[in-house]
């Protein structure tokens, strides 16, 4: 039995249905991100956990009890806000306190639990102060400490730290993380940014329209996404979708990419999965992510299958770390990710490397992953 | 301005053209506020004036020898109707009138602007326009039925009377303007409330239900702290039309000792024994407009930025 079960759960808002039965489980102490574009009902879901909406149908339940029904302060659960929700009228101190305060526990008690959490999260200097005269981040801070001191069985995070600048959106996230690895505590985050998701979560529920359209490890739904849209979804930059054709004529498959104004390009497909012959003759969408598509020296050494074909290379982008080719496959610009030092020029070709290994492929009529 | 953009233009025909602009909007301006003044001070003026002076004196002038005479006559001694005790009875007839009314209005008010924004129910708009819609009415046409209701109450009070010995203030003529002022006023306060909490965040709710605060504990702690602004101008509105009320104080408490100050200073200037006493009436009309000007005073700043509030908050 899980510690969170959410089974079969739908929302519905007049006639409109906004979730349509959503099945998820969450093991104790793990991280649930759930990951979507806006208007997916991400948040919508985690309110029904938080109890600020109510559900039309289905049940969810921690440790094995239903608590749909529960009023929210009875489910034991905390919740940090995207805008932080600090009660402008208190201090840190009387903000991380109140729900204590609400459940009537002793101000001596308060008193310790306020300056074992200011401790974790060292904001001791700050307690007397107003949210007003505060820093983003230290409003994050003195949100968590607001649901840490309650110890409560489940966190809910609702896109903590989208208001924060790109810098220390990167600090806080290594924060909770550490938070989560030193507490070990249960804890579902809503998020639009997929970065978060695959760095922070130990399952993803990637969602679009009500729907779950994937749920596992992150490296399960960066590997193999079932559908085009957790494939293009998820990673940065996003999978390569080339449309391509398959071609069976030679005994083995190939996969057969079109180029404008030059040979297409024919790559052998000897490990290809067993639904893929079915596509004989017939287009597919072939996915390959950037890292699988490199220069010849930087392939994975122990790749199975590497196969190499001269690119036509229109853009080039230095990102420091790496640099970023685009060349033009299928129709499709075509995002190449090689080492930082390597030798290209715009505008001229260059062997890449296929790691096809790594190559996933699509129905283009039901988006559906080719197995 | 107009050199920086087009420097080869002479800059005096600019500077002339700008500067009778700004003599006539001054001017104007002057011109209507000294029109708008004008009666303050003739009253302030003769409030400070023996009867000899008014009597032979110019209106405009200064009082030659200045007397706070007239303000202690009107405060202790003149008379309404046919009582000589001073308007101080009246004043404090006013003052326990408005002080219940205005805070049971306002914290009416607030409630109703917290339940149409954050526990929002099948139909709120429409209570909202019903209740926006009593600002509205006419506060003549409700005169009959509003005695009629109050006679009930009374009549009610008496039967409470007889069976417990205890009326609860029931048909008693201050509690009956404190209830007209509360139901008159609730349209207005509602509104005022409600548009300020549309804007206010609805996550701090969430928070403090998730933090296990009841519907009250949100509204006294969460709600109230942070409406200062509005819960100020709230009360600056109701106190000013709550204190110079006159049609509904000379309908329902319009004889005896339950006067308001409104009604008392109209008997004070209709009393007709002996010389019209223009000095003592003067400061009878300035002690009866003071708490509003004091109230204004007080709390004025924070009467634009609460209009303010509402509106730009993104």
């Amino acid at each position: 039995m899980a510690f969170l079960e959410i089974d079969g759960l739908k929302k519905r808002f007049g006639n409109v249905e906004i979730l349509k039965g959503i099945n998820v489980e969450l093991e104790k102490g793990g991280f649930l991100v759930l990951v979507g574009p806006s208007g997916c009902g991400k948040s919508t879901l985690l309110n029904t956990i938080a109890g600020l909406e109510n559900i039309t149908e289905g049940e969810i339940r921690v440790e094995g009890r239903a608590i749909n029904d529960l009023h929210p302060s009875k489910r034991d659960i905390a919740m940090v806000f995207q805008s932080y929700a600090l009660y402008p009228n208190m201090t840190v101190a009387g903000n991380i306190a109140f729900g204590m305060e609400m459940r009537g526990v002793p101000a001596a008690e308060r008193q310790a639990a306020i300056d074992k959490v200011a401790k974790i999260l060292q904001i001791g200097h700050l307690l007397n102060r107003k949210p007003s005269q505060l820093s983003g981040g230290q409003r994050q801070r003195v949100a968590m400490g607001r649901a840490l001191v309650r110890d409560p069985k489940l966190f809910l995070f609702d896109e903590p730290l989208s208001n924060l600048d790109a810098k220390l959106r990167v600090d806080m996230r290594i924060e909770i993380k550490r938070l989560h690895a030193t507490t070990g505590t249960t804890i579902v985050y809503v998020t639009h940014d997929q970065i978060e998701a695959m760095t922070l979560a130990t399952k993803i529920a990637v969602m679009r329209d009500g729907e779950v359209q994937q749920f596992g490890t992150p490296a399960e739904i960066y590997n193999n996404p079932t559908n085009i849209f957790v494939a293009d979804f998820m990673g940065s930059p996003a999978m390569n979708l080339i449309p391509a054709k398959i071609d069976g004529n030679s005994g083995a498959l190939s996969v057969v990419l079109d180029r404008e104004a030059r040979q297409p390009i024919v790559l052998p497909m000897p490990g290809a999965p067993a639904g893929l012959a079915a596509f004989k003759d017939k287009p597919v969408i072939f996915g390959v992510r950037p890292e699988a598509l490199t220069d010849p020296e930087g392939a994975e050494r122990n790749g199975s299958s590497i196969a190499t074909a001269d690119c036509h290379i229109e853009v080039v982008e230095p990102a420091g770390s790496d640099t970023f080719a685009v060349t033009n496959l299928g129709g499709k610009g075509v995002v190449a990710r090689l080492r930082a030092d390597a030798k290209i020029q715009p505008g001229t070709s260059t062997p890449l490397a296929f790691n096809l290994s790594k190559a996933v492929f699509f129905d283009p009529a039901t988006e559906k992953r080719i197995l | 301005m107009s050199t920086v953009a087009s420097p080869a233009r002479p800059a005096s025909s600019g500077m002339s053209a700008r500067t009778l602009n700004r003599i006539v909007i001054y001017g104007l301006l002057a011109l209507f506020a000294i029109f708008y003044l004008m009666p303050l001070f003739v009253m302030l003026v003769t409030s400070f004036k023996t009867m000899d002076e008014i009597q032979n004196g110019n209106m405009l002038a200064l009082p030659q020898s200045p007397t706070i005479e007239p303000w202690f006559k009107a405060w202790g001694e003149t008379c309404v109707g046919l009582t000589c005790a001073g308007i101080k009875g009246y004043f404090w007839n006013s003052i326990k009138m408005v002080v219940p009314a205005v805070l049971i209005s306002t914290l009416l008010g607030a409630l109703n602007g917290y339940v149409l924004t954050k526990w929002r129910f099948r139909g709120h708009t429409l209570v909202f326009a019903m209740m926006l819609f009593a600002c509205f009415i006419p506060f003549q046409s409700v005169l009959l039925p509003m005695a009629t209701i109050l006679g009930s109450i009374g009549r009610f009070g008496v039967t409470l009377q007889n069976a417990t010995g205890f009326n609860f203030g029931l048909g008693n003529s201050t509690v009956n303007l404190v209830f007209v002022h509360v139901v008159y006023g609730l349209g207005f306060t509602t509104l005022f409330f409600r548009n300020y909490y549309e804007a206010f965040p609805t996550e701090l709710i969430k928070a403090a239900q998730v933090d296990g605060a009841s519907f009250f504990q949100i509204f006294r702690r969460i709600m109230l702290p942070n409406s200062m602004p509005i819960f100020v101008v709230t009360v600056i509105y109701q106190f000013t039309n709550i204190w110079n009320d006159f049609l509904f104080a000379s309908a329902y408490a319009g004889t005896g000792d339950v006067m308001p100050m409104t009604v008392a200073l109209n008997n004070v200037v209709n009393t007709s024994t002996g010389v019209v006493e223009y000095n003592v009436n003067m400061a009878a009309a300035m002690i009866a407009a003071l708490p509003t000007l004091i109230v204004y005073v007080v709390a004025g700043r924070y009467f634009v930025r609460g209009l303010m509030a509402g509106a730009v908050k993104g």
